[in-house]
């Protein structure tokens, strides 16, 4: 049930990237999606009760290991987060050079970029 | 628990909505934040404390940039839809996915049981049983960025060197000067 929500949220990402023509809008849409994947990979990691992977002091390792959530995704996604943060700079410089160029941040005025 | 998740992720949704439909730029921007915001919440929820923090910091980061590029266009009032035929086209395809995915989302286990709990040789079962001895680090998520996987660390911090200099590259103005002089001397 909560994957298929997430799931919605990237459907609504994906609808936008296809169908909006403001180059603001499909970067918008494209930033959602990532936040779906990001969440859904740690959906993936989660153990029903548990505890986040940091252990404290005098604990068990293996009550632990019961315990813990799993911080394999969490280690990925982390990396995920901020390579999404410096792809989203490079689109959004992009988006502001076509609009010094052609004034508008409409994607069909722009007529040179049509081949 | 799972039912606050749900709620959480239903208000992403309605973000997310909003953030694509509405007219003004500005107004999208700022519902995008919402959702990232959210985002970050449903993180703290999934005993993940570590992306919160990351998640929240980028998305200020992610704000502040696409405000940059949206605010003073005097561009408010935009974007007109596509021709009705790609929407339709766009939304029957979009069914399609949603439907193979509905199918592809039934075959994963059950939500609340990792994948190593099924897989006992899975590497996170080492990672967190070895952790503590073999790295020194009671924080697991930081033992697997920095050491385990470190090349993988020292690989993202190349991608974004490189995104953010082909963001300076595409920004920087004075590029063709060299260029005119050399067209002008021949001349």
């Amino acid at each position: 049930m909560i994957y298929l929500l997430t799931f919605v949220l990237f459907s609504i990402g994906l609808y936008g990237v296809v169908t909006k023509k403001n180059t603001v809008k499909i970067v918008i849409s494209l930033v959602i999606m990532e936040y779906a994947v990001n969440l859904f990979l740690v959906l993936l990691g989660y153990r029903k009760g548990g505890i986040a992977p940091i252990m404290e002091k005098g604990q068990e390792i293996q009550e632990f290991a019961a315990a813990t959530v799993d911080p394999l995704p969490q280690a990925l996604v982390l990396t995920a987060i901020v390579i999404g943060l410096g792809v989203l700079a490079l689109m959004v410089s992009l988006c502001i050079r076509l609009y010094e160029k052609y004034g508008t941040f409409d994607i069909s005025e722009m007529k040179r970029l049509k081949g | 628990m799972v039912e606050m998740l749900g709620l959480l992720l239903i208000f992403m949704i309605i973000g997310a909505v909003i953030a694509i439909e509405t007219k003004n730029l500005l107004s999208s921007v700022i519902s995008v934040g919402a959702v990232g915001f959210g985002l970050s919440i449903a993180f703290l929820m999934l005993r993940a404390p570590d992306i919160a923090i990351t998640q929240v910091v980028v998305e200020v980061l992610c704000l502040v940039i696409l405000i940059r590029a949206t605010i003073s266009r005097d561009v408010t009032g935009i974007s007109c839809d596509r021709e009705f035929f790609a929407v339709v086209c766009a939304a029957v395809f979009l069914i399609a996915i949603f439907l193979f995915g509905i199918k592809a989302l039934l075959a994963l286990p059950e939500f609340g049981t990792p994948v190593m709990l099924l897989i006992k040789s899975a590497p996170t079962n080492t990672y967190i049983s070895e952790g503590l001895k073999q790295t020194g680090a009671a924080n697991i998520v930081s033992a697997i960025l920095l050491d385990y996987r470190a090349y993988d660390t020292l690989g993202e911090a190349t991608v974004l060197f490189t995104a953010i200099l082909g963001g300076l590259a595409i920004l920087r103005r004075k590029a063709k000067k060299e260029v005119t002089q050399i067209v002008e001397d021949k001349e």
